[in-house]
């Protein structure tokens, strides 16, 4: 502390120079506008369709909400919304529990087949998605034709398949967020009388509700901008929105206007929960990274 | 430290905790067993999801597998490693199409990790010092990190539209730069707003972990480097480059396989099929699959690129850690 107080003298050799700030000033103002330009585009959200399909203005003409009416009638926007939600709310569930129980074995315990049960999980993280999409589909037409029940095309099927990423980014996250909760507190439950699934419950678990928060949002962000297994996994009825966008082009015209009034929609609540949340988020993926 | 634990770990029992009676064998065996039953969940969901899809996916690359044989795959005939040698025969069309598609991929990623790794540390270092508004900033930069993958492509999408894009507007009409509007999303330009969007949904994440990389650098190291007379650069160069070492290695080997398996920006950029100057490789092995409905091929490319992706990362983590060793 006494050295913080003596720290002013001192730091003036640290301050940065004018160019510094001059260098700041220009560098962070062009990244700002390329941040920006996409999102000024969604103005085109508030055009009519001719406006929207003759040459780029700023600042639109003729102001108008009708893209937002018409865009739950032009295509089921609704039922994809639906459809999403249900399949990447299941997926996160899935994976968050399965994940905390896994995560824990890992962190607390010693057991034989601990280093390859990590490995693997490391190591499906870094495949291609491709990888796992071609077998999947194909045992899903094989169980479809053996027992009846169709997975291709299902809500269940589209579910599994999101599990091929949520699920071992879930384990290595949580993994490395229950080894930086200090062991002594475990030791504390258990002199308390817990057995080893009361000092999950107990302890562990309230301890690590960022860590768990940030998982659950990560990969429910993750599996609502997927499009890989989407547009291979689901019919018109489980159409997701990553796919379902595509329908606002006709064969005559691309309703352009009320796509992105749908994306600035369908966007608005991950981004302000990412934004809400990105305190956690980075203190859980940097616990993750860097360990 | 763990002979003080000791006694406490012999009590452990099954929920509810009242506390532990003496101890029985039965308990014994459920403590070692606990960390398998933890694991059963997610063991299962693995050999669902990965284990058993990749296997089949190895069975599959040694199969003649065209459409014919999709409702009953397990009775397609064997192909041998037919479905290797053409897909690595460059001179056959399904090898020079792979061949070109790697060569697209290779060029896309190196591009996009390297601009958007120098642009994020640039950022992060830019930002490192407190000033009026950072904070705002910071979670400002994150929005294109944040957006729904596709809702950003079919952004930029929208943005490269030839005739009535913004991209043009400025580049054409404001900047003067070109004379005739030039297409984005068709031909040889194709790449580049293939590059454009990655990098501007990409620099963001170096960002995040390159700023959270710099908390952990102590004050101490920039106090005495500027009591030596260090200006603004050469404290970059002596300090913050080198404590960022290890923050960099995954930082860039995440960012690779990202962008190198990347299949979502193109996909939504170009529609169903890519032009061949922006075609990268996850895209051609699902244009072999589901378009030209042959299994078999995808299946062996799939097979290849897994072996490649292996193989450059043990080989990469072997270097940066001996390097790392070495620097000590």
């Amino acid at each position: 502390m006494a050295d913080r107080i003596a720290a002013p003298p001192r730091r003036s050799p640290m301050a940065p120079p004018p160019s510094f700030l001059w260098t700041r000033r220009i560098g962070l103002t062009l990244l700002g506008l390329l941040t920006f330009v996409p999102l000024y585009v969604l103005s085109s959200s508030l055009k009519p369709l001719r406006d929207v399909q003759a040459p780029f203005e700023w600042i639109p003409a003729h102001l108008t909400l009708r893209p937002y009416v018409d865009m739950w009638s032009t295509v089921p926007l609704g039922h994809y919304f639906l459809n999403s939600l249900v399949v990447c709310s299941c997926s996160t569930a899935v994976s968050v529990v399965v994940a905390i129980l896994a995560a824990y074995a890992v962190s607390r315990h010693q057991f034989p087949g601990r280093n390859l049960f990590s490995l693997t999980v490391l190591s499906t993280q870094m495949f291609p998605g491709i990888l796992f999409l071609l077998p999947l589909f194909l045992i899903y037409v094989n169980i479809g034709t053996a027992t009846g029940v169709q997975l291709s095309g299902s809500r269940l099927g589209l579910v599994i398949t999101y599990l091929t990423f949520t699920l071992p980014f879930s384990i290595w996250m949580l993994v490395g967020y229950f080894d930086s909760i200090p062991r002594e507190l475990d030791e504390a439950a258990r002199v308390d009388g817990n057995g080893p699934i009361g000092a999950l419950v107990r302890v562990i678990l309230p301890a690590a509700v960022p860590g768990i928060v940030t998982v659950a949002v990560y990969s429910f962000m993750t599996a609502w901008g997927e499009v890989l297994f989407a547009s291979v996994m689901t019919t018109d009825a489980t159409r997701t929105l990553a796919v379902g966008l595509r329908n606002y082009a006709s064969q005559n015209d691309v309703y352009w206007n009320q796509i992105m009034a749908a994306s600035l929609v369908i966007s608005v609540p991950v981004v302000a929960a990412f934004l809400l949340l990105q305190r956690y988020l980075v203190a859980g993926l940097t616990a993750g990274s860097i360990k | 430290m763990t002979v003080a634990a000791e006694p406490t770990r012999t009590h452990a029992a099954h929920p509810p905790p009242a506390p532990a009676p003496k101890r029985h064998p039965w308990q014994r065996v459920a403590r070692l067993g606990l960390p398998y039953l933890l694991l059963l969940p997610a063991v299962l969901f693995e050999l669902l999801v990965h284990v058993v899809p990749m296997l089949v996916g190895i069975f599959m690359s040694f199969k003649q597998l065209t459409q014919f044989f999709i409702r009953n795959w397990s009775a397609a005939p064997f192909a041998g490693l037919a479905n290797y040698r053409f897909a690595l025969d460059f001179d056959g069309v399904v090898g020079q199409k792979l061949l070109h598609s790697f060569e697209v991929t290779c060029g896309f990623t190196v591009l996009t990790v390297g601009v958007s790794w120098l642009v994020g540390t640039g950022a992060a270092v830019l930002m490192q010092d407190p000033f009026r508004g950072r904070g705002v900033l910071r979670t400002y930069f994150l929005v294109p990190y944040a957006l729904p993958a596709y809702t950003a492509a079919i952004t930029w999408e929208f943005m490269f539209q030839r005739d009535n894009g913004l991209i043009n507007r400025l580049l054409v009409d404001d900047l003067h730069l070109f004379k005739e509007p030039p297409f984005w999303l068709l031909g040889p330009n194709s790449f580049w707003a293939l590059v454009v969007t990655a990098v501007w949904r990409t620099w963001p994440f170096a960002f995040l972990v390159v700023t959270a990389g710099l908390q952990n650098i102590p004050g101490e190291l920039y106090e005495a480097a500027a009591l030596d007379g260090a200006g603004v650069w050469r404290r970059l160069r002596s300090v913050t480059l080198p404590q960022l070492r290890p923050v960099n290695q995954v930082l860039v080997l995440v960012l690779f396989l990202w962008n190198f398996n990347d299949f979502n920006t193109p996909y939504v950029l170009f529609g169903n099929v890519a032009p061949p100057q922006a075609n990268l490789i996850s895209l051609q092995i699902y244009d072999t699959s589901f378009h030209s409905w042959n299994f078999g091929s995808g299946s062996a490319m799939s097979v290849l690129l897994l072996l490649f992706l292996l193989l450059l990362t043990t080989a990469y983590l072997l270097v940066t850690n001996r390097r790392g060793k070495a620097d000590g």
